[in-house]
């Protein structure tokens, strides 16, 4: 059966140069990059040559990126180590609705110990409301944070512009750019950011890497203690063929950028526009105007998402949805719903990535299989259009 | 492995008797779109023998919905009005060899159903069953669902 696998905001595939790039460092310079020996010198100067590689893709200087074991990681990194740091200052932070879980359900967590958080909203195309940021901000508000890329409806927000805000006022500004990086051009000194998250397993690295941008002289406290490894901000022993992976994956990532952001809004586009011709009833989510470049987030009216995937599933198809029935806590998508999509609608909704291993072919094929279930499923399903919701 | 055992995605992906039946003798309607599942049952009965001669359905919903709608079709026709009254939803489940725990509450909307259609038979022929002793269509009972999402209770439509 043909396997088309469109959800890469979910993760990628490792791609092989880079995995040949990370075997060596598993079997013959497997050496601790803490020791002293050669072993452990070699092994350190992977690091350095893979910290290099992710500071050139985003701009930075290299001893202001920290790897971690997470695009997650990055976040709780910076909400506890800069609500800790600056807790003399205030204890009032700024995110949005939007954010990541790693974001938000840290939030929560500091909300139970003594920190005030602002949720701003976000307009029906996905953009933040940045007059409700600086309405929120107050004398006591040490960060704010507000995604560069959102990883659902794929909303590229203005951080420029908030960072500017954020600075005006004197308080840091962070992003989470897990879904940002090598999808969007990003330079952290140009764009104002205080601190970024990224992750590797979305730019065809491994998983269980990501890395932590921190401007120099921010100094946000440790959140792993233990060791002096990343110049005594973050202890454990290095991941390392994972660090060079990611290096590796950052490197092409650069290289790339131009022609992957390309190839994959035309696939993308092809994809919507072909959807839209052969399914009646479907909405685009989100703004088209400033997008992941892979991003494609539909409503089909009158069915269940997690319906459409598994029926996308059993002809080789993975999607990812936004309904209730597919997570584990049964709540719909948080961010549709900050969207203001009704309920009933985010039940039906398909997120679909295109990367660089999506062909025009896998497209054909996935509107083609689409157009049958989505028929089929209306056919089974108690809601019409002449019924409405 | 899979979310759903091979009887599960047999019943979801070749579901038995959707549809509506013309002029049936009784209908019901149960859950709602917000609450991401809903259910319609349309039911035929012989007036003399009481049997279930036919039934359909149609259902707004996830895997485990689809799957348990049909499934609960099966389980009743050919049964007497009496016997459908009795079919439950850990029934249902069971033969269907099992559920994830996290759909049980929320996606197995049929025997609710059976009994909102089958009221509505009994109201439009004005029968009165055992099984139906104590059943409120109004009745809010579902408080396991998602959040925001009050109970459903029979729709008319």
């Amino acid at each position: 059966m043909r396997q088309v696998y469109m959800d890469y905001s979910a993760t990628t595939p490792v791609k092989k140069e880079v995995l040949d790039a990370m075997i060596p460092y598993f079997t013959e310079h497997f050496g601790n990059p803490s020791s002293l020996y050669t072993y452990g010198l070699e092994a350190k100067d992977a690091i350095t040559k893979a910290r290099g590689q992710l500071a050139h893709l985003i701009g930075a200087d290299p001893e202001e990126v920290y790897f971690t074991g997470s695009g997650s990681e990055a976040d709780n990194w910076t909400l506890f180590g800069v609500t800790d740091k600056l807790k003399n200052k205030g204890n009032h932070i700024i995110t949005t609705k939007i954010e990541h879980h790693a974001i938000l359900h840290s939030c929560e967590f500091l909300q139970k110990h003594g920190v005030d958080v602002t949720y701003v909203g976000v307009n029906p195309d996905g953009t933040v409301k940045i007059d409700e940021i600086e309405k929120a901000i107050t004398d006591k508000t040490v960060l704010i944070s507000v995604m560069l890329i959102n990883n659902e409806v794929g909303t590229i927000q203005p951080v420029k512009e908030i960072a500017e805000l954020a600075h005006k006022h004197g308080i840091l500004f962070h992003t989470d750019a897990v879904q940002a990086l090598g999808n969007t051009p990003i330079n952290v000194h140009e764009m104002g950011i205080d601190l970024m998250s990224m992750s590797a397993h979305k730019i065809y690295g491994p998983k269980g890497v990501g890395a932590l941008y921190m401007k120099k002289g921010v100094n946000a406290s440790n959140y792993l203690h233990g060791g002096a490894q990343e110049s005594g901000h973050r202890a454990s022993t290095e991941n390392l063929a994972g660090i060079v992976g990611f290096g590796k994956a950052a490197e092409l990532a650069e290289k790339n950028l131009e022609s992957h952001i390309k190839n994959c809004s035309s696939l993308r586009n092809y994809l919507i526009e072909q959807i839209q011709k052969k399914i009646p009833d479907t909405i685009v989510n989100g703004t088209m105007e400033h997008r992941h470049p892979g991003n494609a987030n539909i409503t089909f009216e009158y069915i269940e998402g997690e319906s459409i995937l598994l029926m996308l599933d059993h002809e080789g198809i993975s999607v990812s949805t936004g309904s209730a029935c597919s997570s584990k806590s049964l709540k719909p998508s948080h961010v549709l719903t900050a969207l203001g999509v009704p309920v009933e609608k985010i039940h039906g909704t398909i997120r679909f990535t295109v990367g660089d291993f999506t062909t025009k072919e896998d497209i054909d094929y996935v509107v083609e299989t689409l157009a049958k279930i989505v028929g089929r499923l209306r056919e089974i399903s108690s809601v019409d259009e002449k019924k409405g919701w | 492995m899979a979310l759903y055992n091979d009887t599960v995605m047999d019943h979801f992906m070749n579901p038995r008797n959707v549809g509506e039946i013309e002029n049936p003798d009784g209908k019901g309607v149960y859950g709602s779109p917000v609450c991401g599942d809903m259910m319609q049952i349309t039911i035929k009965v012989d007036e003399k023998t009481d049997v279930i001669t036919d039934v359909k359905f149609k259902t707004f919903g996830c895997g485990s919905a689809i799957a348990s709608s049909s499934m609960a079709t099966e389980m009743i026709i050919g049964k007497t009005v009496d016997q459908a009254l009795a079919v439950t939803n850990k029934q249902i489940v069971e033969e269907l060899g099992g559920l994830p725990p996290v759909k049980l509450h929320c996606s197995v909307l049929a025997d609710h159903a059976i009994k909102c259609a089958i009221y509505d038979y009994a109201q439009k022929h004005g029968k009165t069953y055992k099984g139906l002793e104590g059943f409120d269509p109004e009745a809010d009972d579902d408080d396991e669902q998602a959040e925001g999402c009050s109970g459903p209770s029979c729709d008319k439509k």
